[in-house]
């Protein structure tokens, strides 16, 4: 391999600039606002150069919170997320970010720093193989070799990144690339041999759907991310009227049809609502708008959805047939297609069928236990609800809390639910509240975490802090690893084993010499980081202690603590089909 | 089954490590892989043999032809084509009669000896995966002291209308 940065020859009448620079200039004519970020050794070029650009830089205290920031902010906004971090240990810390991401299909554009051609393969410091790290968590990722293919290569990545399923790339960029001058300039268009994202819509597909559409007694929409990301809240809600079709939706696609539409069942899967989940058993004509049959929501594959002629929507090709049997897929982007489709559709009233799916809803809404003097999760959330009167953009973290933010907090609108679905990544909640208030500054920014999820990213409040970004950081704490907890109580005979974050009634292995307490203490933990911060431990007070927090405009946190051994239901046993459903409410 | 996949792909660094690790990561198995260069220096080929249901073959198809630097991919198996593979096969010759019955059987295969050894004859094969198959089932008996395989390689036989693929 050679070292170009001696030899370049370009036309000296062409202005040179340096690779970093090239960096700068990409992202610019990238159209990136805010780039999340933290140096080191092997992007000090870079950086040297980020002190001039025009766009907002972003230091976070870890490179995986600078990756779940450009997510948040990329899910809030429906822009791409950027984010660059050095070689070695910071690339490799990006790697549970870029997964999250690619599971999720959301638009990522990641600069790593590398260290020097010549160095590559030579074990040098800070070096990793992230071209071959980050190959299965990505959507592709690129090697620069040359400062002249750089210009390309970023306009590339964008186009990659946001087009088609979208997905995360990784731009790994040698560090004497970085000093390496070129006169090549951003490209006008990307055009790319192998990579054509825009297949035109086969009308046969659309003929046969229609009428399969139109010949249904009880069809339901299925919908999932691809429908947020392919922006087709309006042509869905149309559809959904026409032809009076219940929708359910999976935890990507919050939002994308109101819940307060009569048409919403809310969502469907393992804590889905029960109405979904018979719609589902129950329907002949199922209709997947852009979600992939995920395991969560399926449970057990040969029962799902039985009675039903399958109908997939994707740009994705290789999701189509791939879980489930699939009467008819439908490739393309799920906008175009469903604006293809809705003039064949036939109006129609179904009347039976709704009547049905309206039993359930009103038979088996979600419910909880009667609350004393402990709160309950569930009335955190909903008084989050309640007291950001729906408008709030919630994130989350993995486990109990976030299948009861889905439950018991009621979205109207797409992109207002921000969530790690495929991957299910703790530590995501925090940093993507920050990288969504950073998209959507006026929007009401509330991250419902649990006591396991923050602690994998707290660091990063102090990022909230010091932007004096008005986040709300509600952590509902149970003392325990509760959704883990949740499923030994059920399947493993209550044995409780490495779930304790309290210091009570711990397996005999896990004793510690601790008295109870508050471990960490949540309140001084957010003081010392700057921010504003409550432990609530009663009912009453949690609407005013989050009144506060909502119109005070600066970083909060509050603390909830609540019934420990609270449980997520209705709950599909893994694998399992919906007559084997567990609904207790007491 | 096994099917015969052919792969047009981007003559890059990293493609060879890209489509492997795909295959392998969604945890299909690849029996044999072949890549070369094409009339086009800008593009490789890479014929991969893969053993699965039409289920598995249909994701593996799908799944590479989602690459970036995948340009075309085609399963052979499904249309007219001709596939063949190249080995090498080092055979022990206890005595002079089973060199000959080696040599005899070699030459029903139109197969070529290239290399004569006191003790064993190498044999270079050229054939279709059933007639490798047979030819080193007939070999059994005797005493195979090393084997080299190219893996199989096909081309299609249709008649390709040039001007509507540009």
């Amino acid at each position: 391999m050679k070292d170009k940065t001696a030899d370049t020859t370009t036309d000296s009448a062409q202005p040179q600039k340096t690779g970093a620079q090239c960096v700068i200039d990409g992202l610019v004519h990238a159209g990136c606002e805010v780039l999340f970020g933290y140096p080191g050794g092997a992007v000090l070029d870079i950086f040297n150069c980020l002190y001039d650009a025009p766009f907002q830089f972003v230091l976070t205290r870890h490179e995986q919170g600078a990756v779940h920031m450009a997510d948040g902010y990329a899910r809030a906004t429906g822009k791409p997320g950027c984010c660059l971090v050095t070689s070695g240990p910071g690339a490799t810390n990006t790697v549970t970010g870029l997964a999250t991401a690619y599971m999720d299909g959301i638009p990522l554009v990641c600069i790593t720093g590398q260290v020097a051609l010549n160095m590559i393969g030579n074990d040098a410091f800070q070096e990793a193989d992230v071209i071959g790290i980050t190959r299965p968590v990505t959507k592709h990722n690129f090697l620069v070799r040359d400062a002249d293919e750089l210009p390309d290569i970023i306009a590339k990545a964008f186009y990659i990144a946001t087009t088609g399923k979208p997905g995360p790339v990784v731009i790994d960029i040698p560090k004497n690339i970085q000093k390496q001058k070129t006169a090549a300039l951003p490209p006008a268009s990307v055009t790319m041999r192998a990579y054509h994202p825009d297949m035109p819509i086969n009308p046969a597909e659309i003929a046969q759907f229609s009428d399969l559409l139109n010949r249904a007694a009880r069809p339901l929409l299925y919908v999932g991310g691809g429908a947020v990301s392919g922006d087709a809240a309006e042509v869905l809600s149309a559809l959904a009227h026409k032809a009076n079709i219940p929708v359910c939706t999976t935890l990507m696609a919050m939002g994308v049809f109101s819940d307060e539409d009569p048409l919403s069942l809310r969502m469907l899967g393992m804590h889905g609502s029960v109405a979904a989940n018979y719609a589902v058993d129950h329907c002949d004509l199922l209709i997947s708008v852009g979600a992939r049959f995920d395991d969560r929501v399926t449970g057990k594959i040969s029962a799902f959805a039985s009675k039903a002629t399958i109908v997939h929507i994707d740009i994705d090709r290789s999701s189509i047939g791939k879980s489930v049997r699939t009467d008819l897929g439908v490739h393309g982007y799920v906008k175009p297609v469903l604006e293809a489709v809705l003039p064949f559709v036939q109006a129609a009233d179904h009347a039976e069928w709704i009547e049905q799916v309206q039993r359930w809803k009103e038979r088996f809404p979600f419910t909880y236990p009667e609350q004393g003097d402990v709160i309950m999760p569930q009335y955190v959330i909903e008084q989050i609800d309640k007291v950001s009167k729906g408008q709030a953009v919630i994130t989350t973290d993995v486990g109990q809390h976030q299948m009861w933010a889905t439950q018991y907090f009621r979205y109207t609108r797409p992109r207002n639910f921000i969530s790690s679905g495929g991957l299910g990544t703790m530590g995501f909640g925090l940093p993507a509240c920050i990288g969504a208030q950073f998209g959507r500054p006026d929007a009401l920014n509330v991250c419902i975490t649990g006591d396991g999820g923050v602690q994998m990213n707290f660091q990063e409040l102090v990022v909230a802090v010091e932007h004096q970004l008005p986040i709300v950081v509600v952590i509902i704490n149970n003392g325990y690893l509760g959704m883990v907890r949740q499923w030994q109580e059920l399947f493993y005979g209550r044995r409780y084993s490495g779930v304790m974050l309290s210091q009570h009634e711990r397996a005999p292995n896990e004793h510690i010499p601790e008295a109870t307490r508050y471990l960490p203490d949540f309140v001084m933990m957010a003081e010392a980081h700057g921010a504003c911060a409550r432990r609530v431990t009663r009912p009453e007070e949690v609407a005013p202690a989050l009144a506060e927090a909502f119109a005070s405009r600066k970083t909060w946190v509050i603390e909830c603590i609540v019934s420990p051994e609270a449980n997520v239901f209705p709950m599909i046993p893994p694998g399992s089909h919906v007559a084997e459903m567990i609904n207790r409410t007491v | 089954m096994k099917h015969i996949i052919n792969c047009l792909v981007e003559n890059q660094p990293g493609v060879l490590a890209r489509i492997v690790g795909l295959i392998s990561g969604r945890g299909y198995n690849i029996e044999t892989l072949n890549v070369g260069p094409t009339a086009d220096p800008t593009v490789s080929k890479m014929t991969i043999v893969v053993p699965g249901d039409t289920h598995v073959i249909a994701q593996v198809t799908h799944q590479l032809s989602k690459q970036v630097d995948v340009i075309e991919v085609v399963n052979m198996t499904n249309r007219r084509h001709l596939d063949r593979e190249l080995i090498l096969v080092r055979v022990a010759t206890g005595n002079h009669l089973s060199r000959a019955e080696i040599v005899d059987l070699a030459s029903l295969f139109s197969a070529r000896v290239v290399a004569v050894q006191e003790d064993s004859v190498t044999i270079q094969m050229v054939g279709n995966q059933e007639t490798v198959a047979d030819f080193l089932r007939l070999l059994k008996p005797y005493e195979i002291i090393d084997i080299s395989r190219s893996g199989v390689i096909a081309v299609g036989r249709d008649v390709v209308d040039h001007d509507a693929k540009r």
